[in-house]
């Protein structure tokens, strides 16, 4: 068997098996397991390269699942290609590696943070099975495999959520994820009755190449929309979001929030790649881009008010979240030449530098909460003194979430003003205020917990152990390096997504050409 | 008209679901909404892929001298639907255990009342 003709089978195989051996190899102790999960992260983001290699060097990757070419079919009367297709091209394996370096470095960081709890063995078990569910949706070509991944990356999430099962409060959070989740996937579900209903497919290149843009499509696509947008948190359907990111322990929220990107790469897909050709988009633009302003706007806002330091950083994503998709909506507004195009840029770019920016603001946190058994920042202060590292990261963070140079935040945010500055410039001056607004309340957190003067009950904490601090600096580490050489990201990763998203022609062909 | 006659009672299940989500404050009730939406979308599901007068599509199982696709229903929504339902109890077993969780730390089901997390 060839590794890599199979890779994609295999991305998906071996962290579904691995999160099925976990609780076995748990048997033989805690430090063989924690090898045993790392291990099974490596050699899936092992994997993960190859097929990154593969997909930037011949094009895009098609895998069908028990033939050897999509269109084989038996019995032989039947034409359609009803087999599941993995269709993996640049935007795919963008969002793959995203998922990856996220939970690889959750896991690593898991290794110290849940330590004293019980039926840790199902908690890296829920992890991996996340894994699976996010990097399913992300490489699929089928619209009803893409909702058994959204599935299953909701049930494990939701699980993970309410790991903690002494506290009241990351039950509610954890219920109310899984409602929202499975109403958002039973109307996603719908709508891929109603495609499938009139174009006999589930593949996404044979609905895109069918959609004769009937009445029942435009209903299809706004259920599509909806519910895709309540997964990933924009406003206003972003309720869940502090709840969820606020509750769950730091290192589930950091996987979480890769997930929450795959549900807005699904939006990303159906907008750009299955209605992108049929439809005139403009209408869903002009509504993507006022969504976005209200989860900047509310994000923002609301980060201003909080006294819990969890929830203030969850509700400062919901406006990174809004920032992804001004870009994507200008870009869809714009048309993917132009200034489009480098809208389309910055808020892809944006999509990794929002999950290593919030991500290393929630492990900070989560170091804070794991030192001083603390959430609320009126309680906090001074930490600066006994926390050294711990500072270092989150002031990082919180410089590359703002959009200071030179981090990683800036580099996308100035490609994502610039562009909505073609759109109107109102739009962008708003943008840059809002982002001006995150970056004064993040400083007044920053001062609330690690300024200041030390509070006399936290005399006695110590730094985290150093698992937690080595997949901080890593995350920092690679913050500080994609702000300083963005333009080689943007070269090496960023530009095949953007290639792939605006080249419809391409997906669709790859599928049908060989039918 | 006979023929319309399941998706009015998908539009109806559906609608029934969203109601019990909507205005009811039972978190027992709510889960039972979730899981009449899901029915309504599973019949859907279901009543696209019939044909007048077709069999199960069972290869084995088609009468004599039928030709192959003529003969059944689609099977590709009746194996969504299979997927679909497993999903959904995979869904309902985790919300109910869930709300049994939240009822021993809460001592209530009524969703206005759990509400520790706010603003």
């Amino acid at each position: 068997m060839n590794i890599a003709t199979h890779s994609p089978a295999l991305i998906i195989a071996i962290p579904l098996l691995g999160a099925f051996l976990t609780p076995l190899i748990g048997k033989l102790g805690r430090r063989v397991r924690d090898a045993f999960v790392l291990i099974i992260l490596i050699l899936t983001s092992i994997i993960g390269i190859i097929l990154a290699q593969q997909d930037y060097s011949e094009g895009i990757i098609k895998y069908t699942f028990g033939a050897k070419i999509p269109s084989l079919t038996s019995p032989s009367t039947i034409s359609i290609p009803v087999r599941i297709i993995f269709e993996i091209d640049g935007m795919s394996i963008f969002m793959a590696m995203i998922s990856l370096l996220l939970a690889f470095f959750a896991v690593l960081y898991s290794t110290s943070f849940i330590k004293d709890e019980n039926g840790s063995d199902r908690y890296y078990t829920l992890l991996l099975l996340l894994l699976v569910g996010m990097l399913g949706m992300e490489l699929t070509g089928d619209m009803f495999n893409f909702f058994v991944f959204i599935e299953i990356a909701s049930i494990s999430a939701s699980a993970l959520i309410a790991f903690s099962v002494d506290r009241g409060e990351s039950l509610e959070a954890a219920i109310k994820y899984l409602a929202i989740s499975s109403i958002g996937a039973l109307f996603l579900l719908f709508a891929i009755g109603l495609l499938y209903g009139q174009y006999d497919a589930l593949n996404m290149a044979m609905i895109a190449n069918s959609l004769s843009n009937t009445y029942i499509d435009k209903i299809a696509l706004i259920l599509l929309i909806g519910s895709l947008a309540m997964k990933s948190g924009i406003a206003p359907m972003h309720m869940w979001m502090p709840d969820a990111y606020g509750e769950a322990p730091s290192s589930v929220t950091f996987a979480i929030i890769a997930a929450t990107q795959a549900s807005l790469y699904g939006l990303i897909r159906v907008c750009f790649t299955i209605y992108g050709k049929a439809f005139d988009m403009q209408a869903i633009a002009g509504v993507l881009v006022a969504l976005a302003f209200a989860s900047i706007f509310i994000g923002a806002t609301m980060t201003l008010i909080q006294s819990s330091l969890t929830r203030a950083i969850a509700y400062a994503a919901v406006a990174e979240m809004g920032y992804i998709l001004l870009g994507i909506g200008t870009a869809l507004f714009l048309g993917v030449e132009g200034h489009g195009a480098v809208a389309l840029k910055g808020g892809i770019f944006h999509i990794f530098n929002d999950a290593l920016d919030m991500g290393l603001l929630f492990l900070a946190a989560g170091s804070i909460i794991y030192a001083t058994k603390e959430r609320d920042m009126n309680n906090l202060g001074g930490l600066a003194r006994r926390m050294r590292f711990t500072t270092i990261f989150f002031l990082i963070g919180l410089l590359a979430a703002s959009g200071m140079p030179p981090m990683n935040g800036f580099a996308s945010k100035i490609l994502i003003y610039e562009s909505t500055y073609a759109l109107n410039p109102i739009l962008a001056i708003i943008a840059i205020l809002s982002s001006i607004l995150m970056l004064a309340i993040f400083v007044r957190i920053f001062y609330s917990v690690f300024l200041g003067p030390e509070n006399p009950n936290l005399k006695d904490i110590k730094e985290v152990p150093k698992p937690m601090l080595i997949s901080m600096a890593c995350i920092s580490l690679i913050i500080v390096l994609f702000g300083i050489f963005p333009s080689l990201v943007v070269n090496s990763i960023v530009n095949p997504a953007v290639h792939a998203l605006s080249n419809v022609d391409a997906y669709i062909g790859s599928i049908l050409g060989g039918v | 008209m006979i023929y319309n006659i399941p998706y009015i009672a998908v539009a109806a299940l559906i609608m029934i679901g969203l109601y019990a989500i909507l205005f009811k404050r039972n978190l027992i009730k709510i889960v039972i909404g979730i899981t009449i939406l899901e029915s309504g979308v599973n019949l859907f599901l279901i009543t696209l892929g019939y044909r007048k007068n077709a069999v199960a599509p069972i290869y084995t199982n088609l009468p004599e001298g039928t030709s192959i696709p003529e003969g059944m229903t689609l099977p590709v929504p009746q194996a969504l639907t299979l997927t679909s339902i497993v999903i959904g109890v995979a869904v309902l077993a985790l919300m109910l255990a869930i709300s049994i969780q939240i009822y021993k730390k809460y001592r209530t089901l009524d969703v206005a009342k759990i509400r520790r997390l706010k603003g």
